[in-house]
């Protein structure tokens, strides 16, 4: 990873290589370094116990992948855009006892049960932004109170959790497969909802919202002088991160069923994926499949410790050490790539006017 | 150097008559008149001594994390490590001690050396390492929690009664935890206003690059607000070990102290991005956390339904303030909106 | 500024040591715990020999009472004489209790408070005021010091958020001479009027570990499904679980998973693709539903499985007819404190330590629990021991939190 940053010192332009040499180059970014720790993850599970190279186990691991990966791509948007969102498992908390109580065992409210918990999901995430644009408090504060609020209000007007889960065909979304496919056996219905909104994600950052939206992040006066609207963009940045909270919450509830725990510690799940996949907090840069890389990274070192059969009481430990190295190895790599001035991943590779010439902690200056 | 660095200037300018940390004691003010409002339509005395030791003793171990979370605040970074650090101390010292009073000294050295070693990495893998306070704790936290549940199962060792005095002696209705806690936060307050480090925090927390090119290393302040906060977050499980008379493992998380404490010091009108705020606001932050607690369980909300409030309160607290800051921005800079039109009409 | 700094915490450590040598002076007044360090708390296993073979025995026990009514049932012991409590008057309970954070605290909470309205009825209880830990220990010392002064109280219920960290503040309770009633977790001190609760978490452990060894083969695999670590009820039911598979050579794998049903999925799955899993064993119930579900979305067929008298498992286990039992942590017993100061205030003597049944359900069993609690939700305990109260059974079902 450091070396290929060397001989790229030498040869400067990007595109002077070709598809192959700017992969290698994107490949020692952060954003593409994590694709190369996912995938060593994977190899190491793989020759820890064989099994888990079974084509059909890694696209049924993909598919309950997926949950994570829209959420971290939700937070994506968020911290691009310089603010956080704690209030992620919250929301998937709400839907889940929506599509329990509201949904249940009737078949004839899937389709308005589902409208219903995005339209409630795009007003959370409204008024997270609102809150943190217009009244200027600051995210990390408001989608705190968000949580804490919303937490609240569903487990008193539910009683503490949903009654019973969705009837199976809306638990499909999250439970179903694809079946009779070679090679791979099956493809869950969440691995397919997953690519649809990768590629979508895609193309969202490439369009003008996306670039308007790191540009924001990285420095919001700028932004603003340049004629964006600064509020409204953070806003969708919010009301995405809800949507894929909730969209979150109808795999979840498919894939496991209700229980007031489901999606616990998303939120924090979420900003690791992101944070693993080469994005910065405190915004302006990052590659949004670096995000579902991330998320992928972490449920593979959850099911490695599990092959490996690491005490249970130790995985903590070895997660969090996980994650301080790979984010310090990122940073450095920054750094470098801030100093040859190039290594940024192409997808987000603004000419940012950044004021600091490395990311230094705190540079959250969203919405204060 | 000194005159770049000067103490906490945005906080005194005076806008209006009225500081941020103006506002909070004036929020602190409402709040517990409307509590002894309301706890007198329950037929209770808000200020009773019960009542009051109640509040105060609820803002002692708050306010000993609130402070040091603070401190790591003002210098741009976080601190989501506090729970396990409490909980940690804790356990150990609780372990040293074993009943005995001769222990309680190496146990009390053992512990804050221990938070000291802790906060002296978060310090470093936030400033030389460049890795985001929230990540850096956030995975220090987990670290020490599989430590804990590894080595700890359930609660361990017990704390003599010489030591238990702490958490349960009172001086009238105030609690000695809350006057010691009240005596960190003079020191911080000191810290602050009155050390070179202090100054070196605000303008780091500021804007780390200039604070950088003007000379000072940066990392310096950083690392000893991380250690400041464990440390005080390590007086927390003291505390709480005085309280509790055993070391629980899991006392740190059941309390939420990492959320609450940003929370409280957020409320209190320190920026989040650092630089600007000052202790007596985040006391006054956890009062009003403390006071809202304390009035809700005299009238007996329902426990899910107090969130929705502490969630309203705190929003609606700091957009108070937060508004205010945008006022302060220069001119032209902004795009001049309707509401500063109207406000300009009205001058 | 490495000198400031320094100053700055010695200060800091001077000031510390000043006030706290001040305190002793001050505090003579201050009751405080009177019970000086005995070590009681500071064994760090999970397992007692002497509780497990009580608690083994208590199985087999029989109870006196009403088995109708197993709530206000006991096993024979000590009683407690509560002759100098009794009254005519209401009394005021005030009910310290640890928080209504998961459904199975959730349920007695709803049961409690519809007892609650028989007895206010019956003039027995004036009113109960609650104050809600919130899982904290911290914040239940406060409340109970809180009801201690300023409570106004005629009797005391707490249910300790955990053992040992809540005895001085029980003390505490037990020093206004007022009635005092423990229950569901305890504290090590008896200084209670009583200490109501089911036999234990050892029972629940025998009870559940017998069952998979009666049903799988010497080398078979169990994967343990634990909440969290840490609390006793549920360490010593691992405690003794873990016991009696060691002896028996069933060979185990535990996990905490905080009750989430993705997380159960994911670790059944990991489990299923590493190797055979024959038993799953649960230190409560809820989540179960996920890891039968990884079985079937992986084609195997189901294991033996020990869950809990969740509505849930009990569900999912007549709908796919697999081999389980489900252990009971009676939640009825949230009924008895109340029941219990009845009793004081007619003066009726009460046990010191009231051992409520918990017999686990059997196949046999299950569909009568299954049509007694028809409409429940899923969240919902079978045992929960409400039927006889105002109110049953929409309160249930609509799961009004009080």
């Amino acid at each position: 990873m450091t070396s290929t940053t060397q001989t790229r010192a030498v040869t400067l332009p990007a595109y002077s290589h070709g598809i192959g040499g700017r992969m290698a180059a994107s490949m020692s970014t952060p954003g593409g370094a994590i694709f190369l720790l996912a995938a060593a993850l994977l190899v190491a599970t793989i020759i820890a116990n064989p099994n888990f190279g079974d084509p059909g186990v890694i696209i049924r691991f993909l598919g309950r992948t997926a949950p994570i990966a829209i959420a971290a791509m939700g937070q994506y948007y968020v911290i691009v855009a310089g603010e956080f969102d704690l209030s992620m498992a919250a929301v998937i908390a709400a839907q889940v006892v929506i599509a329990g109580n509201y949904i249940g065992e009737d078949t004839s409210r899937n389709v308005t049960g589902l409208v219903l918990m995005l339209l409630l999901g795009a007003f959370v995430g409204l008024l997270n932004g609102l809150a943190t644009t217009v009244l200027q408090v600051p995210s990390f504060i408001v989608t705190l109170a968000m949580m804490l609020a919303l937490t609240g209000l569903v487990r008193h007007l539910s009683g503490g959790a949903a009654d019973a889960p969705p009837n199976d065909d809306f638990r499909q979304m999250g439970r179903g497969v694809v079946k009779g496919v070679p090679v791979v056996e099956v493809i869950p219905y969440p691995l397919i909802i997953l690519a649809v909104l990768c590629a979508a994600a895609v193309w969202l950052m490439r369009r003008p919202f996306g670039r308007t939206l790191i540009a924001v992040g990285d420095s919001p006066d700028a932004a603003r002088i340049a004629g964006a609207r600064v509020w409204w963009v953070k806003t969708q940045a919010f009301i995405l991160s809800s949507l894929a909270a909730t969209v979150a919450g109808v795999l979840l509830v498919g894939h496991a069923g209700v229980h007031p725990t489901v999606g616990r510690g998303y939120e924090f799940a979420a900003i690791t994926a992101v944070v693993l996949g080469g994005v910065v907090l405190g915004g302006g840069r990052g590659w949004v499949l670096s995000a579902v890389a991330g998320a992928f990274a972490i449920e593979l070192l959850f099911t490695l410790l599990t092959v490996l059969d690491i005490d249970a009481t130790w995985r903590d430990s070895v997660r969090g050490v996980i994650i301080i190295v790979a984010v310090a190895v990122a940073a450095r790599a920054w750094t470098r790539g801030r100093r040859t001035g190039s290594a940024t991943p192409s997808n987000s590779g603004t000419s940012d006017p950044s004021p600091t010439t490395e990311p230094v902690p705190g540079t959250n200056t969203g919405g204060i | 150097m000194s005159d770049i660095t000067a103490p906490p200037p945005a906080l005194s300018k005076r806008l209006g008559g009225l500081t941020a940390t103006g506002i909070v004691l004036i929020v602190l003010v409402l709040a517990v008149v409307l509590g002894s409002v309301l706890t007198a339509v329950e037929g209770r005395n808000f200020f009773s001594t019960g009542n009051l030791r109640d509040i105060l003793a609820a803002t002692s171990v708050l306010g000993f994390i609130a402070i040091g979370q603070t401190l790591v605040i003002l210098g741009g970074s976080l601190d989501l490590s506090v729970p396990f650090v409490a909980s940690l101390t804790g356990v150990v010292a609780a372990g040293i001690m074993a009943g005995e009073t001769g222990n309680v000294a190496p146990a009390l050295l053992a512990a804050v050396g221990l938070a000291a070693a802790i906060g002296f990495v978060n310090g470093v893998v936030v400033s030389l390492l460049h890795v985001h306070g929230f990540i850096a704790t956030l995975g220090m936290g987990l670290i020490i929690s599989g430590y804990i549940a590894s080595n700890y199962q359930g609660n361990t060792g017990s704390a003599p009664r010489s030591f238990r005095l702490i958490g349960i002696s009172f001086i009238g209705p105030i609690p000695v935890s809350t006057l010691i806690m009240l005596g960190c936060a003079l020191l911080a307050i000191l810290l602050l206003r009155r050390t070179r480090t202090g100054h070196h925090l605000y303008a780091v927390g500021g804007n780390p690059e200039v604070a950088r090119l003007s000379g000072v290393r940066t990392s310096v302040p950083i690392i000893t607000a991380h250690v400041l906060c464990s440390v005080l977050a390590a007086f927390a499980g003291l505390l709480l070990l005085a309280r509790l008379s055993v070391g629980n493992p899991t006392i740190g998380s059941q309390g939420q102290y990492d959320l609450m404490s940003i929370a409280a010091v957020v409320l209190g009108g320190t920026l989040l991005a650092g630089g600007k705020g000052n202790i007596t606001g985040t006391i006054a932050g956890v009062a009003i956390f403390a006071v809202m607690d304390n009035v809700m369980a005299v009238m007996e909300v329902a426990p899910f339904l107090r969130d929705v409030v502490r969630g309203a309160v705190i929003v609606a607290a700091v957009a108070v303030y937060a508004r205010r800051s945008i006022d302060r921005r220069p001119a032209r800079f902004e795009r001049p909106g309707v509401l500063d039109a109207a406000l300009q009409e009205a001058r | 500024m490495r000198r400031n700094h320094l100053k700055g915490v010695l200060a800091g450590a001077a000031a510390l040591a000043v006030l706290t040598a001040c305190s002793t002076d001050e505090s003579g007044a201050d009751p405080g715990a009177d019970e000086t360090s005995d070590g009681a708390s500071s064994d760090s296993e999970w397992f007692a020999q002497a509780d497990f073979d009580q608690q083994r025995e208590q199985m087999d026990a029989t109870f006196e009472g009403n088995p109708d009514e197993p709530w206000l049932q006991y096993i024979d012991g000590p009683m407690t004489d509560t002759s100098k409590w009794k009254t005519d008057k209401p009394m005021k309970a005030c009910f310290a209790n640890a928080s209504i954070s998961n459904p199975w605290r959730q349920t007695g909470w709803i049961t409690m408070n519809q007892q609650l309205k028989v007895l206010e009825d019956n003039g027995v209880i004036s009113e109960m005021e609650t104050r809600d830990a919130g899982d904290d220990d911290n914040k239940q010392i406060a409340d109970i010091d809180y009801f201690i002064s300023e409570g106004n109280c005629d009797a005391f219920i707490i249910s300790p958020n955990s053992t040992a960290a809540l005895t001085p503040a029980v003390e505490r309770a037990c020093e206004t001479g007022k009635p005092v009633v423990v229950f569901d977790r305890g504290v090590e001190t008896n200084c209670a009027t009583t200490f109501i609760h089911p036999i234990g978490g050892y029972a629940w452990g025998i009870a559940t570990a017998d069952f998979l060894v009666d049903n799988l083969e010497e080398g078979d695999k169990v994967v343990a499904l634990r909440i969290l670590p840490g609390v006793d009820v549920l360490e010593t039911r691992w405690g003794a679980a873990k016991k009696i598979f060691d002896e028996n050579g069933i060979e185990t794998v535990d996990y905490f998973t905080g009750a989430n049903p993705e997380k159960i999925k994911s670790i059944i799955t990991d489990e299923i693709t590493k190797g055979e899993v024959h038993g799953i064993w649960m230190d409560a119930g809820d989540g179960s539903v996920a890891a039968l579900e990884a079985f079937e979305d992986a084609g195997m067929d189901y294991p033996v499985i020990t869950g809990e008298d969740e509505m849930s498992f009990l569900r999912k286990w007549e709908e796919t007819g697999l081999n389980g039992l489900a252990p009971v942590y009676s939640n009825f017993q949230w009924r008895t404190p109340l029941l219990a100061l009845e009793k004081i205030a007619k003066g009726e003597e009460i046990p010191t330590e009231w051992v409520l049944p918990q017999e686990p359900i059997t196949e046999e069993e299950r569909d009568d629990y299954l049509e007694a609690n028809n409409g429940m939700p899923d969240g919902h305990y079978a045992k929960f021991g409400g039927e006889d109260l105002p109110g049953y059974p929409d309160v249930w079902q609509e799961r009004q939190i009080p």
